[in-house]
């Protein structure tokens, strides 16, 4: 990675110089920071930082395969193990390291394994399907990354660490106790202050003995006890290293012959092995700017601060995190009830933040870290930044406060100077913008959140209003819009856009636009199929690989046994993958986007309508069993579920919608995770609204309590309309509720007291919009115009020879992503 | 049949170098404002019917992204009056001039001249 990336800083300054690489792995560099992402289904071109091919558009000589065995500095050359040689005039050591195996006994059954290339995840695979434990020895960083790894496999993890805690590099005793904690409420089994004596078997592993006489049966190990530096190359070349291992190189990385440099975790820089990328690519930059002579800057040793979610635990910590500062003072907050531990360090003038620890809540670690690095003045009252309401502090106002020297983007080094130079004097405005000028943003992805907020305050200050509107082509919010159509009766996007934009649409107003017709009109969606999402235009989701998947509407979840069998005997004829989704209704995945219309044909033949799974759109209104059946329920939850699924189906808005009704308080149906969740009482209904799942969870909040059966469904008319009518573009009812005006007052206001006199109108406009209902597959297998577009070839009737497909557990999946 | 013989065609090669105009579909074949995939030898061609502009292009089908076969089902759109291809996939947008990609670090796509004579469409092809 760090040599990928001093190549690039380089041809990014210059083109005077020829490049070759000389790489020992098969494949060019890939990512490491996410090499565990392999074991969630990101394949090993997934993990490639580059294609092969971006070497050669730039003219980069690539020799993959080929270990350099030797260095004749004399004749500056090198060899490979094939007996290839070339000249080199500047030599970088870009070597990496290697995983550290301690001498333990045993430690070469089968079985045993490291974890540090794309080759050794091959190998734990295929090892890993024969296996129901694994047992990872370091608690550190990587070797919980392992365990994640070994989790995403399904094996019964242990997690065995020397020291007496988790992460000890990172975090304090008492923060690894809360981490602890957090990860056996996953199921991973931590054995610290254990040390491993001898690995057992006979031929492959069997278990671990440990030197206090313990011991612990596992069908496979996987050791994660540090790194190395790969040094031997320039061991065996006559290059100084460390006695501890690293190729010793001073400040300007440069090692004892001045035409060779080394880079990255390979390298000793006073007494320092940095293991992880961002040192890695200041280095880089500190080389680039040696051999192009501008700038030139040494390497001053690198802010170790990390942040990072382990098995979904967050856990950070920054500057001095134990407190080594003489007369530091620690804070802490540890709550064992929600597994979060916070410990700062404060100067002994209680005048400075020092550093600190994070576990369980790590959301101020980009405010601490700058608090650090940047020797911004403590509040009066320092305990209040970890003790109190969380989220108080707005960390848009702590960016206000930052220097222009604070570091925002650390992969890249961008300063928040920098972003405000590229707004105040290149005139940029967006995000993407800034992507573009400064390459912020395009490492780990961080540091977004800090410069949208960064962004935002510098166009205010300059007097920019930011004002909500579509994109380049419409002056107009959504919601101006939807007045605009509705009151000059537009139909068409060409129509709107004639008559109230410029330009030609592009990829955001064109689905905004047609998700607004639908909205107001109903009218079928197909007959404008190429202003909308790729999923709205061909009725059906795309999914990697270029296949569709096919999900029919089964209302409520409930189905009858005979229309199961119509959809194993379809899904078996198109050979489709099949799924229960989350929603009560099961998805059939992998069909060639010719055979769709053959296949809904079919289904619409034994009574099946369209799901809407493609579209903004109601999707499903889950139920759970409810008094029909269950002891406990007290009202009949699926009848309503299916009259309500019904009732919307084919509702077309901002984002997609879901509902779910559950029969009593026990709440099964989890209708507070939902936009809408009804849930029923002895009296009637309580209707909750606004809930979300998704990346940032947040439940649903009361609207109405103990109404009847009509009142509660003319309260979701009335909200879904003023929902549709009112929200920004992809914005689902949560984020929509969080961003109004009043929040939760004013919805209540407004659709149950009706204070602005609209009800009637919202009413009105929902059953209009219910009485258009059209199954849309339905237009499409009566009417073979419409079928033309499923074809994939306009001049051949072959179907898509890309596609390919695996077979895993007895089903295929897709084969080709990436590639 | 006059007024789509003088549709502007274009290309970023020089059109001197075309050896093979390929005839693909009629025009009536392709949506208006949308695109398809043509098939030409073993290569895969998204081809654009640009309607709104009077204008037809062509580019690889791949998209250099992810590296899927998906471009032609993409939907078409300017910026700053420049004709472009936003892939279905993750919305990556390339121009559909030169190929550039307009919104992050992916490779050039390929794109080749169009022409329209009688009805039908021509892409331009050096081999």
């Amino acid at each position: 990675m760090v040599g990928l990336k001093f190549c690039e800083k380089l041809i990014a300054r210059s083109n005077e110089f020829e490049l070759i690489i000389y790489g020992e792995e098969p494949r060019p560099a890939y990512d490491r920071v996410h090499l565990s992402s392999f074991f969630s289904g990101s394949s090993a071109e997934d993990l490639l930082l580059t294609p092969a091919f971006w070497y050669e558009n730039n003219n980069i000589k690539l020799h993959t395969g080929e270990l350099v065995i030797k260095i004749d500095r004399n004749e500056k050359s090198i060899q490979t193990h094939s007996g290839k040689k070339d000249h080199y005039d500047i030599l970088i050591l870009a070597t990496g390291s290697s995983a550290f195996v301690p001498n333990i006994e045993g430690v070469e059954r089968n079985g045993v394994f490291v974890y540090r290339t794309i080759e050794d995840l091959i190998q734990i695979t295929s090892y890993a399907s024969k296996s129901k434990t694994a047992a990872v020895i370091g608690g550190g960083l990587l070797g919980l990354e392992a365990a994640k790894a070994m989790v995403d496999l399904k094996l019964e993890t242990h997690v065995v660490e020397f020291a007496q805690r988790l992460m000890p590099r990172q975090i304090d005793e008492d923060g690894s106790a809360i981490l602890v904690n957090k990860l056996k409420e996953l199921g991973i089994h931590i054995h610290t202050n254990k040390s491993t004596s001898r690995i057992d078997g006979n031929g492959k592993l069997e278990g671990l003995t440990f030197s206090d006489g313990t011991s612990l049966k596992t069908d496979m190990l996987v050791i994660s006890a540090g790194i190395r530096p790969r040094d031997e190359l320039a061991k065996a070349s006559g290059l100084n290293v460390h006695q501890r291992g690293g190729i010793l190189v001073d400040d300007y990385m440069k090692t004892n012959d001045e035409n060779i440099f080394a880079i990255g975790e390979a390298v000793v820089h006073n007494n320092m092995v940095y293991g992880l990328v961002a040192p890695g690519y200041e280095m880089a930059e500190v080389v680039v700017r040696q051999l192009v002579h501008d700038q030139i800057k040494s390497f001053k040793g690198f802010d170790m601060s990390t942040k990072l979610k382990l098995l979904g635990v967050d856990v950070a910590s920054f500057g001095d995190a134990f407190g080594e500062t003489d007369g530091s003072i620690p804070i802490i907050l540890k709550d064992n009830c929600n597994g979060i531990y916070k410990r700062i360090n404060i100067s002994a003038d209680r005048k400075l933040l020092l550093g600190g620890i994070l576990v369980g809540d790590a959301s101020q670690y980009n405010l601490f870290h700058q608090m650090v690095a940047n020797k911004m003045p403590l509040p009066n009252q320092p305990e209040s930044l970890i003790f109190g309401k969380p989220n108080k502090i707005d960390e848009s106002s702590g960016v206000k406060a930052l220097p222009d020297s604070a570091q925002i983007c650390s992969c890249e080094n961008i300063s928040k100077g920098d972003i405000v130079f590229q707004v105040t004097q290149n005139g940029v405005t967006t995000v993407d913008g800034i992507k573009n000028s400064t390459r912020a943003c395009t490492g780990c992805g961080g540091c977004t959140p800090m410069v949208n907020d960064i962004l935002k305050i510098t166009l205010e200050s300059l007097g920019y209003k930011v004002k909500k509107t579509l994109c380049e082509h419409f002056d107009y919010s959504r919601q101006e819009l939807f007045d605009v159509i509705k009151v000059k009766e537009l139909k068409t996007f060409n129509q709107v856009l004639d008559s109230h934009g410029k330009g030609d649409g592009c990829e955001i107003c064109k689905p905004a636009v047609a998700s607004l017709l639908a909205s107001i009109w109903n009218e079928p969606i197909v007959h404008q199929s190429t202003i909308q999402d790729t999923n709205d235009r061909y009725l059906a989701n795309i999914q990697k690989g270029g296949s569709y998947s096919v999900v029919p509407r089964i209302a409520g979840g409930e189905i009858t046994p005979e229309k199961l069998m119509a959809i194993g005997r379809i899904a078996q004829k198109y050979n489709l993958y099949t799924k229960i989704t989350g929603g009560q209704r099961i998805d059939m995945f992998g069909a060639r986007m010719d055979d769709l219309p053959d296949i809904w044909a079919e289904l619409i033949e034994e009574g099946f309508e369209s799901g809407h799974a493609y579209g903004k759109a109601l999707r499903t209104v889950k139920s759970c069993v409810g008094s029909t059946w269950c002891r406990f329920g007290v009202q009949d939850s699926v009848g309503y579920a299916i009259y309500i699924e019904n009732r919307y189906k084919g509702l077309r808005a901002p984002h997609k919608i879901k509902g779910a009704v559950s029969g009593c308080i026990r709440e099964c149906a989890e209708a507070q995770s939902k936009d809408f969740g009804i849930i029923a009482t002895e009296k009637g209904w309580n209707l909750y609204v606004c809930g979300n799942g998704g990346a940032r969870p947040q439940h649903a909040k009361l609207l109405a309590n103990d109404v009847d059966t009509d009142t509660c469904t003319k309260l979701i008319d009335r909200f879904l309309m003023f929902y549709i009518r009112t929200a920004d573009p992809l914005t689902r009812t949560a984020t929509w509720l969080n961003k109004m005006e009043g929040g939760l007052d004013h919805l209540h206001e407004v659709i149950v007291d009706d204070k602005l006199g609209i009800c009637q109108q919202l009413e009105e406009e929902m059953k209009g919009l219910i009485e258009s209902y059209h199954c849309e597959w339905k237009k499409v297998v009566e009417d073979p115009e419409l079928q033309k577009q499923y074809k994939h070839f306009i001049n051949s009737e072959e179907p898509d020879p890309a596609l390919a497909f695996a077979e895993v557990r007895n089903q295929k999946l897709p084969a080709n992503w990436g590639k | 049949m006059e007024i789509l013989n003088q549709l502007r065609t274009h290309s970023t090669e020089d059109i001197s170098e075309i050896k093979i105009w390929f005839k693909a579909a009629r025009v009536s074949d392709f949506p208006e404002n949308g695109g398809a995939c043509v098939k030409y030898k073993d290569l895969q061609i998204a081809v654009f019917n640009f309607s709104r502009r009077n204008e037809w292009y062509a580019c690889q089908n791949l998209c250099p992204h992810k590296m899927q076969m998906v471009l032609s089902r993409g939907m078409i759109g300017s910026t700053e009056g420049d004709p472009k291809i936003a892939c279905p996939f993750h919305k990556r947008t390339f121009s559909l001039r030169n190929g550039q990609c307009l919104n992050g670090d992916e490779d050039k796509i390929s794109v080749f001249p169009v022409k329209v004579e009688d009805g039908f469409i021509y892409i331009g092809f050096t081999r």
